[in-house]
């Protein structure tokens, strides 16, 4: 492999050719401020945060795009560097409300993290601003078009990650606007809601609709987990606050889904808050289910099983195991039904 | 799946895809076909309805339903006929190609063309592209397995791979993608009637006397039942009492009236359940489940890939599923002595040996492929890279099997069942979200079979087979092939096992879901 030897801020490092500065500057532990830049997404430059300095370069160059060249000295934190980031920041806040005390996605907003950074209260522009309605008309994904930079992260996602091309610019100038086709609303469309568009967008744009009002980014416990509808075994984060389950958001490192998911993954963990849920055992009495404890449904399972065992034997018991159950509750069933009931009466609906 | 899912995205220069309607079954996987697609791989669909891969697919070959041998044989006898075999596979690593040979020589283009509804032009370059490719993955799920004939379907899948030598590389395979999350790790922990975890038999008798010496007491050495046995028995009086967990066979098993008059006769039932099922009316006690989000534990995927499902809150019913069993055994007289799942699976791990190097430990990052057999092995993503679990590759000669009814005069319809996207067996019907756009079933009808019956979308049409009746709002749509009607099984208000086959393949006792006649009324 051919090797590429630059310095980034003083500092020499040597990497393979037609690796960008943007990563460069990661392996020694620099970090360039992105918006549209993604790593598991194609580079567009389109957002410019990432604009670095190079020696003996005409302008600033984006980061996220430009490769290594030999001897190459680049500064990543230079005063002109320092200034054409607060520009553009300030340029995006010109036109996105400043609503964070509300948003849903205050505390994971990539959009106010940077503009903390680098100490941008408010914008000193004073221009136009959008008025677009709140669009609510999915049970999944709010999209809130206000609140959007434009980086162009979402239409990506859903061209790369899951190929279904719902969403694109559209319009131009002031009103270009992210839309699916005739700038119709998600369910005209022919969306099929996986929310890689959510997972990938910088600011609260676009967020969870289950989640919305249900607590701050921060207060949310993660518990990476193994997704329990098909077989495909992606992984993804349960978010919970005060024991309740609120919602699941993508885990990049999961590996083999990245970021990732399907409408079951990401907005069908819900049936687990179900009201419908049953929460104590049932006796069945007069063809009637009554509540029972534990204790009570147990003793009565095991004189019941115990009793037509020893009638009818061993193999008038049989067990249905499950195919959405974990491993070890499967290991228990066969175990109980094999050496506790004496058969080999075990199966479940591996056919379906 | 003998290989692994990033395969079809870093590997595979091709995808033949064989009754996998993938990006809604398994949208993940779909969504790296399509990728994989778009980045320069070709992609085959084989597949009696228009599904969304065949739209970007280069070749969709529109199959008659329950025609896949044929399908199979003929591209076989194509590929032996022009000497485009990997004979070099054939000779080191397989048996019995002699077998294969003189009964494929009888499928020719022509005769299987009259039987599929393929082409023969898009036989021959089908046959030509698959076998010429050098890293092909072949895949395929329930439309090659719930058919009467599903073992010898998956048989054919695996001579066309052997005879192309299209196994044992990264990119290459026969992967069936399972359906269920965990319907992998049920199989692999012994969930079945004969065999122990990671697939040792009941019948041998050393292994019987190892599980005997690790768990303390003597084992059955019979084979057991299985699910259809199982409801058959429970119909003559010889099962009597069931524990059932987790599942719902009124709704997802095919010819639910005879299950719903096997739950009736039961002596006594135990359904252990996160809702009141159709399954779980019938049962004397239901034991309240926990969710996966509410215990510890592991779930296998479909590429045999070992990862954590971890607690993240209190489990509803007070008891985690794990400590309900034990409890169950402990009042029956056996107590088992787990303090937590890792205990069941070190357990398990210790009594399996192609799980025996995998702890939760090794799982905390990417999880791990088996077989595992030790500490420092890394687990495998490519099975059969050197050689077959019995050595060689066995060719077996299969003759085409026809369904086990087809439509006639009177039950003119052919019923296709399958899966939608939004929904999974039985849990997402509980989801508020999901369950507030997608509630009701919508049957797919061509439009020339609407207009015979004239229909609309959103009409209400009768659907009755030999067994029974339901009725299903229709969507019409070219996505089916006329005189074909496609149902979900998904909604209890359109309860389509009622009127499934009950054609079983003999072998794995598999339902025939894929084929059955009906006739079609308007409401
Ligand atoms: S919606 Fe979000 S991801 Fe899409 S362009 Fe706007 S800010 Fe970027
Ligand atoms: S997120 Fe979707 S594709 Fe991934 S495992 Fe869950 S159901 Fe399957």
């Amino acid at each position: 492999m051919e090797m590429v030897k630059l310095t980034i801020n003083g500092k020499e490092i040597e990497v393979p050719a037609g690796t960008t500065i943007l990563k460069a500057a990661e392996q020694i532990g620099i970090n360039i401020p992105r918006l549209c830049f993604l790593e598991e997404l194609s580079s567009v430059g389109a957002c410019r945060m990432c604009v670095v300095e190079v020696k003996g370069a005409r302008a600033l160059v984006a980061s996220c795009a430009a490769a290594v060249a030999p001897g190459m000295e680049v500064q990543t934190h230079s005063p002109a560097v320092m200034e054409a980031r607060t520009t553009i920041l300030d340029l995006l806040v010109a036109n996105h409300p400043l609503d964070c005390m509300t948003c849903d996605k205050m505390g994971a907003c990539e959009l106010a993290a940077l503009c903390y950074e680098y100490g941008v209260k408010q914008s000193t522009f004073d221009g136009e601003k959008h008025s677009y309605p709140l669009e609510t008309s999915n049970p999944f994904i709010i999209r809130d078009m206000n609140k959007c930079i434009l980086c162009g992260r979402c239409v990506r996602a859903c061209a790369e990650i899951t190929g279904q091309d719902t969403i694109d610019f559209i319009n131009r100038g002031f009103n270009t606007k992210i839309a699916p086709f005739f700038d119709e609303e998600y369910v005209e469309s022919n969306c099929v809601y996986c929310g890689q568009c959510v997972s990938v967008c910088p600011t609260g744009a676009l967020t969870e609709s289950q989640m919305a009002g249900k607590g701050r980014r921060w207060e949310y416990t993660k518990v990476k987990t193994t997704c329990p509808f098909c077989g495909t075994g992606c992984n993804f984060d349960l978010c919970v606050k005060d024991d309740k389950l609120i919602g699941v958001t993508s885990n990049p490192d999961a590996p083999v889904n990245g970021r990732g998911l399907c409408i079951k993954g990401r907005f069908g963990w819900d049936f687990v808050n179900n009201e419908n849920r049953l929460t104590t055992p049932l006796i069945k009495k007069d063809g009637k289910f009554v509540e029972a404890s534990w204790d009570e449904a147990l003793a009565l399972i095991a004189k019941s099983l115990k009793e037509i065992k020893e009638k009818n034997g061993a193999d008038s018991f049989a067990a249905l195991s499950s195919a959405r159950c974990t491993n070890e509750e499967n290991y228990l069933v066969q175990k109980f039904t094999r050496a506790v009931m004496g058969t080999n009466n075990v199966d479940h609906c591996a056919r379906t | 799946m003998t290989n692994s899912i990033n395969e079809i995205t870093n590997d595979a220069q091709l995808m033949l895809l064989i009754g996998t309607n993938t990006t809604e079954a398994h949208p993940i996987i779909g969504y790296k076909m399509r990728q994989a697609k778009r980045n320069g791989a070709k992609l085959i669909v084989v597949d009696p309805r228009r599904i969304d891969l065949a739209e970007e697919a280069d070749y969709w070959l529109r199959i008659n339903s329950g025609t896949d041998i044929p399908f199979l044989n003929g591209l076989m006898h194509i590929i032996i006929k022009e000497g485009l075999h990997d004979k070099e596979f054939v000779r080191t690593r397989c048996d019995n190609f002699e077998a294969l040979e003189s009964t494929v020589k009888n499928y020719t283009p022509d005769y299987v063309s009259k039987l599929t509804g393929i082409s023969e032009e898009d036989l021959y370059a089908v046959a030509r592209l698959y076998a010429k490719t050098d890293r092909a993955m072949l895949f395929y799920t329930l439309g090659i397995t719930e058919h009467i004939c599903g073992t010898q379907n998956v048989m054919s899948c695996a001579n066309l791979a052997m005879l192309t030598g299209h196994l044992g590389r990264p990119g290459t395979g026969v992967n069936p993608i399972r359906g269920q999350n965990n319907v992998q790790g049920a199989c692999d922990m012994g969930a079945l009637p004969n065999v122990y975890s990671g697939y040792q038999p009941v019948i041998n008798t050393e292994i019987r006397q190892k599980f005997e010496l690790a768990w303390g007491v003597s084992l059955p050495d019979k084979v057991g039942l299985m699910i259809p046995q199982m409801f058959d028995a429970a119909n003559n009086g010889q099962v009597k009492a069931m524990y059932i967990l987790g599942e719902n066979p009124v709704l997802t098993d095919p010819n639910s009236n005879h299950i719903r008059k096997g739950l009736e006769k039961l002596e006594f039932l135990v359904v252990h359940e996160l809702f009141l099922t159709e399954t779980a009316e019938y049962a004397d006690v239901i034991l309240p489940a926990a969710s996966f989000a509410e215990t510890n534990g592991t779930f296998t995927s479909t590429e045999r890939r070992v990862q954590r499902v971890r607690q993240a809150i209190e489990p509803v019913p007070g008891q985690a599923n794990w400590q309900a069993i034990m409890a169950m055994s402990a009042e029956l007289g056996y107590p088992m002595d787990y303090n937590d799942p890792e205990d069941v699976w070190m357990e398990m791990a210790f009594l399996s040996p192609s799980m025996a190097g995998i702890t939760y430990e090794r799982l905390e990052e990417k999880g791990i492929q088996w077989p595992c057999q030790s500490c420092d092995h890394p687990g495998t993503a490519c099975l059969h890279a050197a050689s077959f679990t019995r050595g060689k590759g066995l060719f077996q000669g299969i003759d085409h099997i026809p369904p086990h009814e087809v439509p006639n005069e009177e039950y003119p319809f052919l019923l296709n069942t399958g899966r939608i996207l939004q929904h999974y067996n039985v849990t997402t019907p509980y989801s508020m979200a999901i369950q507030s756009m997608w509630s009701e079933e919508y049957s797919e009808l061509n439009p020339e079979d609407a207009c015979k019956l004239c229909v609309e979308t959103g009409d209400q049409v009768k659907v009755s087979s030999r067994r029974g009746t339901i009725t299903a709002r229709v969507k019409v749509t070219d996505r089916v092939p006329p005189g074909m009607i496609w149902m979900s099984f998904h909604h209890a208000t359109s309860p389509t096992n009622v009127i499934t086959s009950e054609g079983l393949d003999p072998t794995t006792k598999t339902g025939e879901y894929k084929v059955a006649a009906v006739k079609l009324e308007k409401v």
